[in-house]
């Protein structure tokens, strides 16, 4: 074991400080190997090191929580013997250097952190964020990525239900592409990525390892596109740090491992993902209080020729580590040959090694053979759980005040609101038609709607007339001026497309989209956004059960707005009836439901609407959350759209929440999804068109004296808005559009703008 | 109908969305692993939608030599009703047990969406017991899936009435608007659709029953 020259350990993306620790940790100087693998696991991405201290101030408990944060995934008990399990995740920087496989791999990878739990996946999601589609980069990006998650998603067989669609010049060097995935499984199925049982083995099931993706959680997602035109400039040099996919290999793991487990083959399992083998390893061993040999000639390789450290760090795509007893490995083996799935031992349980002070440790050793040369010694824990834990300086950005003041809404705007409405209309159909959203015959309220609707089924699973409703929601607008209240406001917005479905919360993940946390302000971004998703949830009482922290967004010195994209898990206890949906009936009285205006007396305000970021108003304050209100609104809406899931007879015929774009925006939505227009009585100008504020509906009812008279029982606040009629949306003065104006324009937006050619 | 076999290829995903519509209508749906040489004691036989070996080379084009197509051939042509859906069509063209072969589609991208059917033939296990000119409202999902052949077949199947399902607005740039498609028989069809994802209101749509109960009431050697 050589010492390596000083200046190793900086090219593998660790300090000086960091250095230090580990000699601490090993009590004498790490060899090259050692130092390779402290350096991927120590890795922003990997070891949370900038975040995990604000992370802690999250709710995470809650009874019905059965696994919370830090595990693959978090899980809730769904009831009727039912556990349903949650992930979020960013793939980011791999997508911004290859579109297709960026956005393909980050698909394979959040299944198999669901799989590992012992659920099938049963269903994805993709929040997206890029550059305006003027430029033709994003436009390449636009139609990689979704193909991507198409290409993959599509031939796994998880069905994509929703997510979202955002365009901001922020994002033109360092796109976003989150993917959220939820399944299922029975309740006594659960099972951890734990390793235990001395003499057990460790299987590497799946792929063989090759040289794609070797440092791509350290060279890629933990530092910034450094170049001047961001990532366009450093394509070449970062791209064979990014994993190639394969689906089919995948959707044989899939059914293996839940073949295996059903079988009670494997005392544990752990997917390979960021950091690869050394990861599953190291993770498995010290959540197991054991020790792991592993034998690296053992591992299936690609190419001849792979050193240990790539052979340990490399993030091939479609492998699982399982833990099996050394009975089970016939039985095992015969599993994997009928999947066609690939099985080798390539380690085995050993036992802790006693410390003078009585206390054990686990020790991951890497081997040259099983019986051979030690090639690196190092405790499991001390990679796993003991990077350093970072405060990083915080402060709040200098420019906040003058830009707080900068207010839009009372605008004098030039201009008319029809063209204002109809330049905010897009429908992202061209995405979304080229998901699968309905493997599984599960899919009640598919993507393109306020949330996704799920029959809770799925092969293997106990009964149940029970559904879930999932959905994603960002502001970064919101959040780039107030990144407290606008994650708050995120959250409350989330709640809100529940209630559209007749769901009642339960769990919310995140992934914390950030800059560079070591620029000040970004730190202090990420923790006002941190502590106003806890003020959130716990106002809510819901708990957050996983997430997943993106640093180091941002090209040439310049970081993207804060886009926390949160995640929410909910449940409606009875589903034998869609819920109503957007399309109203001729002659149905419109009613908004929820706060008309903030206080009672004025709009609200328009800063970071979309309506002011079209005009190029960055500018302005976000309204603070009044919880005890808004829940009594929300509370009304999942009771009324719930009782219509359960079968109930209702004068509701239509939903929606006000969300992007304004009450203008959502009726204009319903217009088109119905085909039938709307009179509307005349509002206060501009801001009370187009401003974005939760726990806001537009119900459409057959009664509206019975609605109005619940409404009042329950102290939620209602409007009457006009009525749904003809062939026009008029509202008041300033609106006055044909059904077809806001159809066609809503259905072809977003096609014509990527079917640009220079 | 009794017994049902839904065959599974490596790489197939709708199996239990089949044999959940077969059971949902009174059959008893069994998953055949695609190494079985045997399917004596099936009723009927479904190929189901998915990527069966990863769709590599083209779909269908590996599943076709799989160990079961030559069973799946032989109960065919003792008269077993035979099913393919989506990627089940895509195999059963490369098997040659249905005329043509699936291309991608026109607008070179996937499919996911409702479309309307219209019913052009009964002569079918699969329209049996459908009205011609009755519209069905079946969800597609496919890359692949626009149906071709030379003019001559095209002017056979149209004759003879094996054409037994066209879309009402083409999606994909099938020829003839042709979605499903039977043999001389009328004993194999395949159609791109999912009849199996409309079974149920609560899911948009239970047109897919007139198409699967047609199925379901089919005999051997019809």
């Amino acid at each position: 074991m050589s010492s390596p020259p000083q200046s190793l350990h900086r090219a593998l993306g660790l300090s000086d400080d960091e250095l230090d620790d580990i000699k601490t940790v090993l009590g004498r100087d790490p060899n090259h190997l050692e130092l390779a693998l402290f350096g991927v696991m120590w890795s922003e991405h990997c070891s949370y090191k900038s975040s995990r201290l604000h992370l802690r101030r999250l709710p995470t408990t809650a009874p019905h929580v059965l696994v919370g944060p830090g595990e693959n995934a978090g899980v809730i008990d769904a009831g009727d013997g039912i556990a349903v399990a949650i992930r979020i995740e960013s793939h980011n920087h791999p997508s911004a250097i290859e579109p297709y496989q960026g956005a393909a791999t980050g698909v394979g990878g959040i299944l198999r952190d669901v799989f590992t739990m012992g659920a099938r996946p049963l269903a994805v999601m993709d929040p997206l964020f890029f550059g305006e589609l003027t430029d033709a980069r994003q436009r390449w990006l636009v139609e990689g990525v979704v193909s991507g998650i198409s290409g993959y998603g599509n031939s796994v067989g998880v069905p994509t239900i929703g997510g979202e669609l955002t365009f901001d010049d922020c994002y033109r060097s360092n796109p976003l592409v989150n993917v959220l995935c939820v399944g299922a499984l029975p309740k006594e199925r659960l099972v951890l990525g734990v390793a235990s049982g001395v003499g057990n083995l460790a299987v590497l099931l799946g792929s063989r390892t090759g040289r794609d993706g070797i440092g791509g959680v350290s060279v890629l997602a933990s530092a910034g596109f450094s170049g001047e035109d961001g990532a366009a400039s450093i394509d070449d040099a970062k791209r064979p740090s990014v994993q190639v996919g394969d689906p089919y290999e995948e959707k044989r793991l899939i059914e293996a491992c839940l073949e295996l487990l059903d079988g009670g083959l494997v005392v544990g399992i752990q997917d390979l993902g960021g950091a690869g083998l050394v990861c599953a390893t190291s993770e498995t061993a010290a959540r197991g209080g054991v020790g792991m040999d592993v034998d690296v000639t053992a591992v299936p390789l690609r190419e001849p020729g792979l050193v240990p450290f790539e052979i340990m760090t490399s993030e091939s795509q479609e492998r699982m580590l399982a833990i099996i007893t050394p009975e089970n490995l016939d039985a095992v083996r015969a599993l994997c040959d009928k999947w066609e799935v690939r099985a080798a031992v390539v380690g085995r349980v050993v036992a802790p090694l006693s410390r003078r002070d009585g206390t054990t440790q686990g020790m991951l050793r890497i081997r040259n053979g099983f019986d051979g040369e030690v090639l690196a010694e190092v405790p499991a824990s001390a990679l796993a759980d003991e990077a350093p834990l970072y405060d990083r300086p915080r402060e709040r950005p200098s420019t906040l005040d003058q830009v707080r003041a900068d207010d839009p809404t009372f605008d004098e705007p030039v201009g008319s609101p029809n063209d204002d409405l109809l330049d905010l209309l897009v429908d992202p159909v061209w995405v979304y038609r080229q998901y699968d959203s309905q493997l599984f015959l599960n899919t009640v309220v598919g993507p393109g709607r306020d949330a996704a609707l799920l029959r809770l089924a799925g092969p293997g699973l106990p009964s149940s007339t029970r559904g879930i409703a999932l959905s994603t929601d960002s502001n970064p607008r919101w959040c780039a001026l107030d990144p407290r209240n606008g994650t708050a406001l995120t959250v409350f917005e989330g709640v809100a497309n529940l209630a559209c479905v007749g769901a009642k919360p339960k769990a919310v993940v995140n992934c914390l989209n950030f800059g560079n946390p070591e620029h000040p302000e970004v730190m202090w971004q990420l923790s006002e956004s941190i502590d106003g998703m806890a003020d959130a949830c716990v106002a809510l009482e819901i708990p957050v059960i996983g997430g997943n922290v993106s640093l180091y967004n941002e090209s040439g010195g310049s970081d993207i707005d804060p886009t926390p994209v949160i995640g929410l898990l909910g449940v409606v206890d009875e589903l034998v009836a869609p819920p109503p949906g957007w399309n109203w009936r001729e002659g149905n009285v419109l009613v908004l439901v929820g706060a008309q205006r903030a206080d009672g007396e004025r709009p609200f305000p328009l800063g970071g609407s979309r309506w002011a970021t079209k005009r190029g108003r960055r500018g302005g304050v976000v309204e603070g959350v009044d919880p005890v209100a808004l829940l009594l609104t929300l509370d009304f809406v999942v009771a009324e759209i719930g009782s219509i899931c359960a079968g109930a007879a209702s004068d509701v015929t239509a939903v929606h929440d006000v969300s992007g774009g304004g009450l203008a925006t959502a009726l204009a939505e319903m217009v088109a999804a119905t085909g039938v227009g709307a009179e509307v009585v005349e509002l206060d100008g501009h801001a009370e068109l187009f401003s974005e504020f939760p726990g806001r509906f537009v119900m459409a009812t057959s009664d509206v004296e019975a609605l109005e008279e619940r409404a009042r029982a329950a102290g939620v606040l209602t409007t009457r808005l006009g009525v749904s009629q003809g062939e026009r949306l008029r509202v008041g003065s300033m609106i006055d559009l044909s059904v077809t104006q806001i159809a066609s324009r809503r259905r072809d937006a977003l096609e014509e703008a990527l079917a640009t050619l220079n | 109908m009794n017994r049902v076999g839904v065959v599974v290829f490596p790489g197939s995903n709708c199996e239990y969305d089949a044999a959940a519509a077969m059971n949902a209508l009174g059959a008893k749906a069994e998953l055949v692993w695609h190494s079985t040489t045997d399917l004596s004691g099936f009723d009927g036989v479904i190929l189901p939608g998915g990527f069966a070996h990863g769709d590599y080379l083209r779909p269908g084009a590996l599943a076709r030599f799989s160990p079961v197509m030559e069973a799946v051939s032989r109960f065919a042509h003792t008269g077993g009703p035979v099913l393919g859906i989506c990627n089940g069509f895509q195999v059963l063209a490369e098997a040659g047990l249905l005329p043509g072969a699936l291309q991608k589609n026109i607008g070179l991208t996937f499919l996911s969406q409702p479309t309307t059917l219209v019913v052009t033939s009964n002569n079918s296990v699969l329209t049996s017991g459908a009205v011609i000119g009755q519209e069905l409202v079946i969800p597609i999902n496919h890359f692949v899936g626009s149906y071709t052949c030379d003019d001559e077949t095209l002017k056979r199947v149209l004759d003879s009435g094996q054409v037994v399902l066209r879309y009402k607005e083409n999606p994909n740039g099938s020829r003839a608007d042709i979605a499903g498609l039977a043999n001389e028989r009328g004993n194999v069809v395949g159609l791109m659709p999912h009849p199996e994802r409309a079974m149920s209101t609560l899911l948009g749509s239970a047109d897919g029953r007139v198409l699967l109960e047609s199925f379901v009431a089919a005999n051997v050697a019809a």
